[in-house]
């Protein structure tokens, strides 16, 4: 596969490839590819596909960082492929699909269980009726901004510790991000407190923020979204961890 | 630890067995215009699914920037529909279908506050509306957003609704054909594949809306996404739709050029709308020259070509392109008013945009042209097969200006959904026929089955080239000649496309099946733009630089005649003179004057 005698720069990519109905199948895959510049790992992706193996797969769409299609773990840390320069990385590069998801084949993975999960969530119920003009403020938008920004790549349901072990019993951080943009809508009139305490398990999470390290869109999901989720579960019921966090950084 | 749950079916690439399942609407497509049709088809009542090519919630409007467009008045209070439809109609270049235009100024507004009671979040004006932006060739401040992110909030609140009424939807399942009965020559089905296990799939409906949008990937520079394929113009076309004015595309005057790898990625115009300036090499204020009224945010085909002017004759950066400067709006209000394209640039091209200039150039962007439809229904001539958004034709004539695309997939998705909604109350279910259909399996199975057949990725590439190269933003007869000579010649290599591997998730199988549409695209492209010999809107042409109202106030129409590809020419729908009133008033002339 390599080309010799050719002086350009080359990256070297090891690719998981398996089938999820047989995982006596798993491997890992070698492939030189020549360098361009600033080029991202799903251009390298490509670069495959169209000269070495057609049979790879792999998700994408946008290649802009937009849709959140491209999600997979490089060198072991949940990134987007079409936003991760290959230049970031000294040596060999590794991609594998995310492992909290069910494997469909090589870098692809079944994430429609997301899709039931958001279904779960009470639907946004404006407090006022659509007869009229409503009026609300710049300020009043900022709050739940932030979490509309989200992009559906589920990385950070990938890095949760809960969602990876006690999938059932937890949303997970995005949903919390998409229940905090609800919540501090302006305009919403839910109580979504039971809700988060009774189906949504966020009891289980404890905070350990590494959801909010790997958001390619910048979120702070556990300061901004879960904390203040916990607390208005907390007004009602008694939160321990929030008791604690709020011990230890002084925040309120 | 790694997941076992998950099982899947290996499909034999020769397996030529099928599932069959039934709706009464089937829309395909899941971005702004088939999330708005699902929407309506499933309220009143109608049995629907929803298909597409991406995981829901992915489709290409997520990518949208700037805003939508709609009069409501809160800002400037002197806007309203006229002139919104006036603004579309003039800078459309007359081009556009004046009914289509009409129902798209006056539902625009309603389709905006109809997402806000949805649950999107717009910005604010100080009295506590939506709030308005200016955008490129917009009389008043127009545009409602959502910082840089419309498109996504538009897709995230549809899917929102789409996900709470539970209507069916299958994504990651791409529409191959579709079926008319034999005897009635109305819809009657289609075929798909799931994506994820390659399985096919037989959908038998009543009635058909294409909501497929553009086809942008058959330029090698485009900000489109993978599933902007063309697939719809194809699938409509190959069914006896008539196409219209497919030689009209968009290229957006700012696209990225450095590095590589992000060439043609969107610089969205809000920078112009928020205070960006174009530079020449020289340092020169470029558009001075060829629109001294609106300057940096004239229409995007007058800036495209003013950019374009500016490299060719050598007034370019080392890179081939112009610059675009916004770091005088401060660090602080460029993080608040466009985080989107901040993050982009460092993370993209590691530029900081609040202390460098950025580098620009033209990248195609929107196809203007489309399935020709009937302006109160979204119908096409084909009776059951419905089309909205940018597949569809009508609205734009022959140059859209910004925004004008979000209302146009909401107002026409919801028409295309009540419209098809109707049609199947007093339609009976239409045959398939047995040949129809085993002949369309053998046509999207061949690649596997071909043990010399050409790489499919090679031939997109040549595809994407040959665009770029002889169709590109100014053409003449001679390169549209030979562009339409290598597009046959890629044709024929197409017959004999090899895929390899199994049928799930195999990107060599879908990009055979993209071949085979953006051929017939580009063929329809070319074809069209041989066909105007003058130069209007996006459609430029050296060898007829003039506008030519006296000849060409005309739709191309793409149409089979006896297995061939043919083109006609129909004159512009003639507008009732109350509305040719609201197209001629003073300052539009007076713009127009200073114009080059
Ligand atoms: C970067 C960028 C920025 C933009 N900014 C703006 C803006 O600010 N304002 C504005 O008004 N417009 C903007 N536009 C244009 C606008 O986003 C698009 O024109 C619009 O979103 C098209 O919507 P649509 O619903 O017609 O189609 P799309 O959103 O393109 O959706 C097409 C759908 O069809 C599906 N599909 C395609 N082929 C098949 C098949 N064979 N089988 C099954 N499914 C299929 C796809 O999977 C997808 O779900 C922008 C465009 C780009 C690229
Ligand atoms: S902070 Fe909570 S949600 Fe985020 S990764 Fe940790 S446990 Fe999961
Ligand atoms: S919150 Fe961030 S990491 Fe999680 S899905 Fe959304 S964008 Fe991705
Ligand atoms: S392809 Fe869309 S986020 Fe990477």
């Amino acid at each position: 596969m390599e080309k010799s005698g050719n002086q350009r720069k080359q990256v070297t990519l090891r690719i998981f490839r398996g089938l999820g109905s047989d995982r006596s199948k798993d491997r890992y895959e070698v492939f030189n590819v020549p360098y361009e510049d600033g080029m991202v790992v799903l251009n390298a992706v490509h670069y495959i596909q169209s000269h070495f193996d057609s049979s790879l797969s792999a998700r994408w769409n946008c290649k802009a960082g937009r849709c959140g299609s491209c999600s997979a773990e490089i060198n072991g840390f949940p990134r987007l492929m079409c936003k991760t320069p290959v230049a970031m990385f000294g040596g060999e590069i590794t991609v594998e699909p995310m492992r909290a998801f069910p494997l469909l084949r090589d870098l692809v993975t079944d994430v429609q269980d997301n899709y039931e999960i958001a279904k779960n969530i009470p639907a946004f119920t404006p407090k006022e009726s659509t007869d009229h003009t409503w009026i609300f403020f710049q300020r009043d938008v900022e709050k739940s901004r932030e979490f509309r920004k989200c992009i559906e790549c589920f990385l950070c349901q990938d890095i949760c510790h809960v969602v990876r072990e006690h999938k059932a019993d937890y949303i997970g951080p995005r949903f919390v991000v998409k229940a905090a943009s609800l919540d501090m809508h302006p305009m919403d009139s839910l109580n979504r407190s039971s809700f988060m305490k009774n189906s949504a398990g966020l009891g289980y999470c404890n905070i350990t923020k590494c959801c909010q390290e790997v958001c390619p869109e910048h979120i702070i999901i556990t300061d901004n979204a879960i904390i203040p989720e916990k607390e208005r579960v907390v007004d009602r019921n008694y939160d321990p961890l929030v008791w604690i966090y709020r011990k230890i950084t002084g925040k309120s | 630890m790694w997941s076992t749950t998950s099982s899947q079916k290996q499909f034999d690439p020769a397996d030529e067995s099928y599932e069959t399942t039934s709706c009464d609407v089937l829309i395909v497509g899941a971005g702004g215009a088939g999330m708005r049709a699902a929407i309506e088809s499933f309220d009143k009542g109608a049995k629907t699914l929803l298909v597409c090519k991406s995981l829901l919630g992915k489709a290409h409007t997520v990518m949208a920037e700037g805003g939508i467009a709609a009069a409501l008045a809160n800002i400037d209070p002197q806007d309203n529909w006229k002139i919104h439809f006036s603004d579309t109609i003039v800078e459309g270049q007359q081009l556009s279908n004046w009914r289509i235009a009409e129902i798209f100024a006056k539902e625009a507004p309603e389709r905006v506050m109809e997402l806000e009671y949805y649950g999107a979040l717009f910005d604010r004006t100080e009295d506590g509306k939506i709030m308005q932006r200016p955008f490129g060739a917009h009389s008043y401040r127009r545009l409602c957003y959502i910082g840089d992110r419309t498109g996504l909030e538009l897709i995230r609140t549809l899917e929102d609704q789409v996900l709470k009424r539970n209507i069916p939807y299958m994504d990651e399942t791409e529409i191959t054909w579709i079926f008319k009965d034999p005897a009635t020559g109305a819809v009657s089905g289609a075929l798909a594949i799931k994506i994820t296990t390659g399985e096919l799939l037989l959908i038998k409906c009543k009635a058909i809306i294409l909501a497929t949008g553009g086809c942008g990937k058959v330029y090698a520079v485009t900000s489109n996404s993978w599933e902007s394929t063309g697939d719809g113009i194809a699938l409509a076309y190959r069914a006896g739709a008539e196409l219209m004015d497919m030689e009209m595309i968009q290229f957006h005057p700012t696209g990225m050029i450095y590095p590589a790898g992000v060439r043609g990625m969107l610089i969205t115009e809000a920078v112009r709308g928020e205070g960006g300036i174009l530079t020449n090499a020289k340092g020169e204020r470029f558009m001075e020259k060829y629109d001294p009224k609106r300057l940096d945010l004239s229409a995007r085909d007058v800036v495209s070509r003013s950019i374009y002017t500016e490299i060719q004759e050598g007034r370019g950066t080392p890179n081939g392109a112009v610059y675009l400067d916004i770091r005088h709006l401060g660090a602080e209000r460029i993080k608040e008013k466009l985080p989107s394209m901040y993050y982009q640039f460092l993370e993209f091209a590691g530029i900081d945009i609040t202390k460098q200039k950025m580098e620009v150039a033209p990248t195609v962007h929107y196809q203007m042209g489309g399935i020709r439809v009937v302006p109160d229904t979204c119908e096409t001539n084909i009776h059951g097969l419905f089309a909205a958004g940018e597949v569809a034709c009508g609205l734009h004539g022959g140059n859209r200006l910004g925004g004008n695309s979000l209302s146009d997939i909401l107002v026409f998705g919801r028409r295309a959904g009540l419209a098809a909604s109707e049609y199947i109350k007093n339609t009976p279910q239409g045959e398939v026929a047995g040949q129809d259909l085993s002949g369309e399996i053998k046509r999207i199975l061949a690649p596997f089955k071909s043990l010399n057949g050409a790489n499919p990725f090679d031939l997109k590439d040549r595809i994407a080239a040959t665009m770029w190269k002889y169709v590109g933003i100014v053409r003449n007869e001679i390169d549209l000649r030979k562009g339409l000579e290598e597009i046959g010649l890629i044709k024929l290599d197409s017959k004999n496309l090899q895929a390899k591997g199994a049928r799930a998730f195999n990107q060599s199988w879908a990009d055979s099946m993209a071949v085979w549409n953006m051929v017939l695209d580009c063929e329809a492209i070319i074809r069209s733009a041989l066909t105007r010999k003058e130069s209007r809107g996006a459609h430029t042409r050296s060898d007829y630089p003039k506008k030519d109202d006296a000849n060409w106030m005309v739709n191309i129409i793409t149409k089979q005649k006896d297995g061939q590809m043919i083109q006609e020419v129909v004159p512009v729908p003639k507008m009732p003179p109350e509305y040719e009133a609201l197209i001629n008033r003073e300052e539009i002339l007076a713009w127009k004057k200073n114009v080059k």
